[in-house]
C-alpha cells in the first residue's frame, strides 16, 4: 500500500492562494484528517535538507496537540529560535513538555531535540556491565562511530523513534509521535545509513578484523582465511598495524555487546513499514528538492512503506493571477518611459517577478504531480518571516490543512 | 582584480538549499575565463554538476563541461570515493588487485562511508592531487580547483582530516597522507567560501561556520549570498510600505497612468499591490536584518540575484561575470 486511502478529499483547489502552485488533478493531502487519525501513531517527516522539514513537523505536531492528539515531536536539528520557542533550551534527549499550547481535550505536545552521541552512548550503557560500557566509551574509534560518522544520525534518529513508541505504547504518555529526519542531502540517507551501518557493524570485515583477537580458527574456513590475509595486509599498509590493533581491539569488545547489531537495524527498519505509521515528503519548490522527493516516493512504494502524501513549502502566494507578468511589466515600462509614479512601476514590477516566480514552482509541481498522479499534495505558502514562536507554526499548520 | 590571487584551491561550502553546487559552478566559469583551465568537482556522490551542465551523469573522469567566456575551459570530476580509494591503493601501494577482496567482505565499504576521516583524505586527498598535477614541471594542468564540498555543518571536520585522522592514527601512512593533504588545505593555496542566503538559519550556519573554521585555523574566503531579492522599491517606500503608510491615492493614479486592461479593476491592482509590497518590505526587512549580521565578519562579501527563470546555463555565465565583478576571480 503505497498510497493511503481517507486522507486525500476531494474538494475543488482554489484558483490563487498557495493552492495554485499545485495542479487540480493532483489528489490533496488532507494533514487534519491525516492527524486525527487515531489509527496513525507515527508520522515520519522526510526530504532533503534546508526544505523545511523541521518546522512542518513541528507545526503539525502542535496542530494534533491541539485538537487533542498526546503528542511527541522528535526533531533534529532545529533552528535555534523555533527550538527556543519549543521551550527546547537543552539538549537532553528526553521529550519535555511544551508550554503555550492551546490544547482541547487530553491534547499535549512534548518535544526533543536528538543528541545522537548520547543516544548511542545510552545503548552502550543500557546493553552491557559498567566497566566494559567504560572501555568502549573511551574508545577513539568508538567515539568517531558515535560523533562523527555518515549514517550515525539516521541510524540514532530511528533508535530514538523505536525507543519513544516502546514507551508510548508502555506508559501511554503519548499516542501521536512525530520525527524529523537528519538533514541529509540525499532523503534516501535516512533510509540506508542505518542498514549500511547496521551490516557494516554485524559483518564480515568487522569479523575478519575481530578474528586476530579472537583467535582465526572460530571461521576455520580456507577462502576466508586468504580474505583475512589480504584484508589485514592491505589494512596494515594504508592504516599501519597499531591502528589496525586499535581497532582490532574495538571491534572485539563492540562484538560481544552487540552481536545482532544488523538484527537491530533490520528491526527498527521494520517499524517503518507498520501500519500505523505514515511518511510526509517533505519538499520546496524547486528542481533539486523535487527531484528527491520523487526518489523518495518511489523508494517508499518500492519498501511497501505508507506515504500519505507531499507537502510542499515555501511556495510563492499568487495574488490577482489574472494581472498577468507581461501585462504588469508593460505598464511599468509605460510608467518609466514617462518618468512618473515610480512607487507604481516598481509595485508593478514585483508583481511581476511573483507571478513569473509562482509560474515556475507550478511548472515544477506539475512535472512532479505528472509522475506521480496519485500521491496527495498539500502546499503551504512563503512565509514573509522566520517561525520563530508557536503562532507562527500555528499560521503554518493552518496553510498545510487548507491543503 | 582578483581577491583570492594566491589561491588554486576553492572549497564551496554552504547550507543545504542555499544553492552551493551553482555557485561552485559560477565561480568555476568565473575563474576560467581569459583562457584558463579549471576542475569543478563534487564529492558527495549527486551528480549535481552533470545536472546544471545539463549533461549525462558524470564517470570517475575528468570532462569538459563548459568553455567560459574569452577561452578558457571549465573540466567537471564526480569524485567517487570507492573509485579514488582503489586508485590510491594502486598508486601507492601498487595493490589494485586486493579490491574485489575488499569489496566482498565489506572493507571498501568501511573505508569509503564508515572509517573515521579516511574517506575525507580520499577525497580532499584526490582535489589536492589535482592542484598539485604538473607542478613539477611548472606547468600545473589546472589553474585553480573548484571543490563543491559538503555542507557547513560538516565543513571544517571534512577539511581538517589531519584533527579526525590524528585521533585515531598517529602514525603509519594514512597519517602522512593526511599532512600532506593539510599542508595544502591550511594554506594560502586554499579559501572555503561559504554560500548563505538571507535567512535566519543559513546565516548563523555560516557565522558558526566561520568560527570553526578559524578556531581550526583553516583558511576562510568569502561569505557568497546566493538568491537576492531584486530590490524593486526604493528604501523610503519599503519603509512606508512596512508601516503600512503607502499612499494609496497615488498608487491608484499610477495604476491609471499605466493603462492596464480594463478588464482588471483598479481597485483591486491596488490592494493586490498594496498587500504584495506590505509582505516584500517585510521579507526585506528581515533579510537586511540578516545582512547586517553577516557585515560583524570580516570576509569578503558576494552578491548573487536570485534567477527568476532558474538556474540554466545562461544563468551560469551571469552569476560567473557578477562574481568576477565583485572579485571572486
Amino acid at each position: 500500500m503505497a498510497t493511503t486511502e481517507g486522507t486525500s478529499k476531494a474538494k475543488p483547489r482554489s484558483a490563487s492562494g498557495p493552492s495554485a502552485a499545485l495542479p487540480d488533478s493532483c489528489p490533496i493531502l488532507d494533514t487534519d484528517a491525516l492527524i486525527d487519525d487515531p489509527g496513525v501513531n507515527v508520522i515520519v517527516c522526510c526530504g532533503s535538507g534546508g526544505v523545511g522539514k523541521t518546522t512542518t513537523a513541528a507545526a503539525l505536531a502542535l496542530r494534533a496537540a491541539e485538537r487533542g492528539r498526546k503528542v511527541c515531536v522528535l526533531t533534529i536539528d532545529p533552528a535555534r529560535r523555533l527550538a527556543q520557542s519549543m521551550g527546547l533550551t537543552e539538549l537532553d534527549n528526553t521529550p519535555r513538555q511544551v508550554k503555550g499550547i492551546q490544547a482541547k481535550g487530553e491534547g499535549s505536545l512534548d518535544a526533543m531535540m536528538l543528541d545522537m552521541k548520547r543516544t548511542f552512548d545510552e545503548i552502550v550503557i543500557s546493553s552491557s556491565e559498567p566497566e566494559r560500557a567504560q572501555t568502549i566509551l573511551d574508545n577513539p574509534f568508538y567515539q568517531a562511530l558515535s560523533s562523527s560518522f555518515a549514517g550515525t544520525q539516521e541510524y540514532m534518529a530511528m533508535e530514538k523513534l523505536g525507543q519513544l513508541r516502546q514507551s508510548a505504547q508502555e506508559s501511554g504518555r503519548w499516542d501521536l509521535i512525530i520525527v524529523d529526519t537528519p538533514p541529509s542531502r540525499s532523503a534516501l540517507d535516512f533510509l540506508d545509513a542505518p542498514k549500511r551501518l547496521g551490516s557494516f557493524l554485524d559483518g564480515r570485515l568487522m569479523k575478519i578484523l575481530a578474528a586476530p583477537a579472537k583467535g582465526a580458527g572460530r571461521f576455520g574456513a580456507k577462502v576466508f582465511s586468504t580474505s583475512i590475509g589480504v584484508v589485514t595486509g592491505t589494512l596494515t599498509k594504508v592504516i599501519g598495524a597499531q591502528v589496525l590493533q586499535d581497532l582490532q581491539t574495538f571491534v572485539a569488545s563492540f562484538d560481544a555487546l552487540f552481536g545482532g547489531f544488523r538484527e537491530r537495524a533490520e528491526a527498527t527498519y521494520a517499524q517503518l513499514q507498520a501500519d500505523d505509521t505514515r511518511f510526509i515528503v517533505v519538499a520546496a519548490p524547486e528542481r533539486d528538492a523535487l527531484r528527491e522527493a520523487s526518489y523518495f516516493v518511489e523508494r517508499l512504494a518500492v519498501e511497501d512503506m505508507p506515504l500519505a502524501g507531499l507537502v510542499l513549502n515555501r511556495v510563492q502566494p499568487v495574488i490577482l493571477p489574472e494581472l498577468s507578468p507581461e501585462t504588469a511589466i508593460a505598464g511599468a515600462d509605460r510608467l518609466s518611459e514617462a518618468d512618473e509614479h515610480h512607487l507604481t512601476a516598481g509595485m508593478l514590477r514585483l508583481h511581476a517577478d511573483r507571478v513569473q516566480n509562482a509560474q515556475r514552482q507550478r511548472r515544477l509541481a506539475e512535472r512532479f504531480c505528472a509522475a506521480h498522479p496519485k500521491v496527495p499534495a498539500a502546499s503551504v505558502a512563503a512565509l514573509a518571516g522566520d517561525v520563530h514562536d508557536l503562532d507562527g507554526l500555528r499560521e503554518v499548520a493552518v496553510g498545510l490543512a487548507n491543503g | 582584480m582578483s581577491d583570492w590571487p594566491a589561491v588554486r584551491l576553492h572549497v564551496v561550502s554552504g547550507k543545504g538549499g542555499t544553492g552551493k553546487t551553482t555557485v561552485a559552478a559560477a565561480l568555476a566559469l568565473a575563474l576560467a575565463s581569459g583562457g584558463k583551465r579549471v576542475l569543478l568537482m563534487e564529492v558527495e556522490g549527486r551528480q549535481g554538476i552533470a545536472q546544471l551542465f545539463d549533461t549525462a551523469p558524470l564517470p570517475y573522469e575528468e570532462r569538459l563541461v563548459a568553455v567560459a567566456p574569452d577561452g578558457g575551459e571549465v573540466f567537471a570530476l564526480a569524485v567517487d570515493t570507492e573509485a579514488a580509494l582503489l586508485e590510491y591503493l594502486e598508486m601507492f601501494y601498487n595493490i589494485k588487485r586486493a579490491g574485489s577482496v575488499l569489496r566482498k567482505v565489506g572493507a571498501i565499504d568501511f573505508a569509503t562511508t564508515i572509517a573515521p576521516g579516511l574517506r575525507d583524505v580520499l577525497l580532499t586527498g584526490k582535489a589536492i592531487e589535482a592542484v598539485k598535477r604538473g607542478e613539477r614541471s611548472g606547468e600545473p594542468v589546472y589553474d585553480a580547483v573548484v571543490m563543491d564540498a559538503p555542507p557547513t555543518g560538516r565543513i571544517t571536520r571534512f577539511l581538517n582530516v589531519t584533527g579526525e585522522v590524528g585521533g585515531l592514527a598517529k602514525v603509519g601512512p594514512i597519517r602522512s597522507q593526511s599532512d600532506s593533504v593539510m599542508g595544502v588545505i591550511a594554506s594560502k593555496r586554499t579559501a572555503v567560501h561559504l554560500v548563505t542566503l538571507l535567512e535566519e538559519m543559513p546565516v548563523q550556519e555560516t557565522l558558526d561556520g566561520i568560527e570553526e573554521l578559524k578556531a581550526d585555523k583553516l583558511p576562510v574566503g568569502a561569505v557568497i549570498v546566493n538568491m537576492m531579492r531584486k530590490p524593486r522599491l526604493s528604501s523610503t517606500e519599503l519603509k512606508d510600505a512596512l508601516a503600512g503608510t503607502l499612499d494609496e491615492a497615488n498608487i491608484r493614479a499610477g495604476v491609471q497612468a499605466a493603462s492596464l486592461p480594463t478588464r482588471i479593476s483598479a481597485d483591486s491592482v491596488v490592494t493586490a499591490l498594496t498587500t504584495e509590497a506590505s509582505e516584500h518590505a517585510q521579507r526585506v526587512d528581515l533579510e537586511q536584518a540578516e545582512r547586517k549580521r553577516l557585515g560583524a565578519t570580516d570576509q569578503p562579501i558576494y552578491e548573487l540575484p536570485e534567477m527568476n527563470g532558474g538556474i540554466d546555463l545562461g544563468a551560469l555565465y551571469a552569476l560567473a561575470r557578477l562574481l568576477r565583478q565583485q572579485g571572486a576571480a
